[in-house]
């Protein structure tokens, strides 16, 4: 099992169980009126979801692009729903900010010359925030959201069997 | 790592690419002794690598929802099963 030299799985794992748990002891707490429903059933499944990301995100230590692309992508996503008609403008002035920073990266894009221009915007929408970063960025963020990612599975996984029997 | 100048260097880039290589269980299976895969095959299986674990994150989510009004989620669980998962 490689071990990474600027991810420390130790403590990752276990700031993102402790942070999980807890948060799914609250969403468990949540008893909805009709958790029948389909919709109920699917919010339930959604906040599930986005505890899960969002634990990862927070438990991440170093000043990573990506943690902080998805924390602000909930957190924008939840104050939209809240707040449906009323286009709030600093969702639209931070996709505006971002928006100009991927313009400056693109120079980068060009300027390089290799030939895998689309498999790296591929690989720009798959990583929180790709769309801002220039490609050394991105290689260097996909490498710790992937080892973060394969520790989320592992821990979720872990969870799963654990509360099954 | 290139701070001042947004051009990469080629040897920047191939050790960032290596790395991600590195990371890629598909890859690495049965490459006893051949060439190192391309830039591009490397890019595309990180990508096929990343959907992958977001939909197991999706399925594992789907579960922990069928099981979650019967877990009985004890304060010193988060210990126990760190413990469990360091080994």
């Amino acid at each position: 099992m490689n071990n990474p030299h600027h991810l420390n799985p130790t403590s990752l794992k276990s700031r993102f169980t402790t942070r999980f748990l807890r948060a799914l002891t609250k969403i468990r707490a949540q008893k909805p009126i009709s958790s029948s429903s389909p919709t109920e059933i699917f919010r339930r499944y959604r906040r599930i979801k986005v505890a899960a990301d969002k634990s990862m995100a927070y438990s991440v230590r170093s000043r990573r692009i990506w943690s902080k692309a998805m924390l602000w992508k909930l957190r924008s996503r939840s104050y939209r729903r809240q707040d449906p008609c009323s286009g709030r403008r600093s969702g639209k002035t931070n996709q505006a900010i971002m928006k100009k920073s991927s313009n400056e990266n693109t120079t980068t894009r060009r300027e390089d010359g290799v030939g895998f221009v689309e498999e790296a915007d591929e690989l720009r929408q798959l990583v929180p925030g790709g769309e801002t970063m220039n490609l050394c960025n991105l290689l260097d963020e996909t490498a710790h959201y992937i080892k973060c990612l394969t520790t989320q599975v592992q821990v979720m996984k872990k969870i799963a069997d654990f509360y099954s029997f | 790592m290139s701070g001042a100048s947004n051009k990469i260097t080629d040897d920047e880039l191939n050790a960032l690419i290596l790395r991600l290589g590195t990371l890629l269980p598909q890859l690495n299976h049965g490459r006893h002794g051949r060439a190192s895969p391309s830039t591009t095959k490397i890019l595309k299986e990180t990508c096929s690598y990343i959907r992958r674990l977001q939909k197991e994150v999706d399925d594992l989510s789907e579960r922990l929802l069928q099981c979650l009004d019967s877990m009985d989620i004890t304060s010193s669980d988060a210990e126990f099963l760190t413990n469990l998962l360091q080994q």
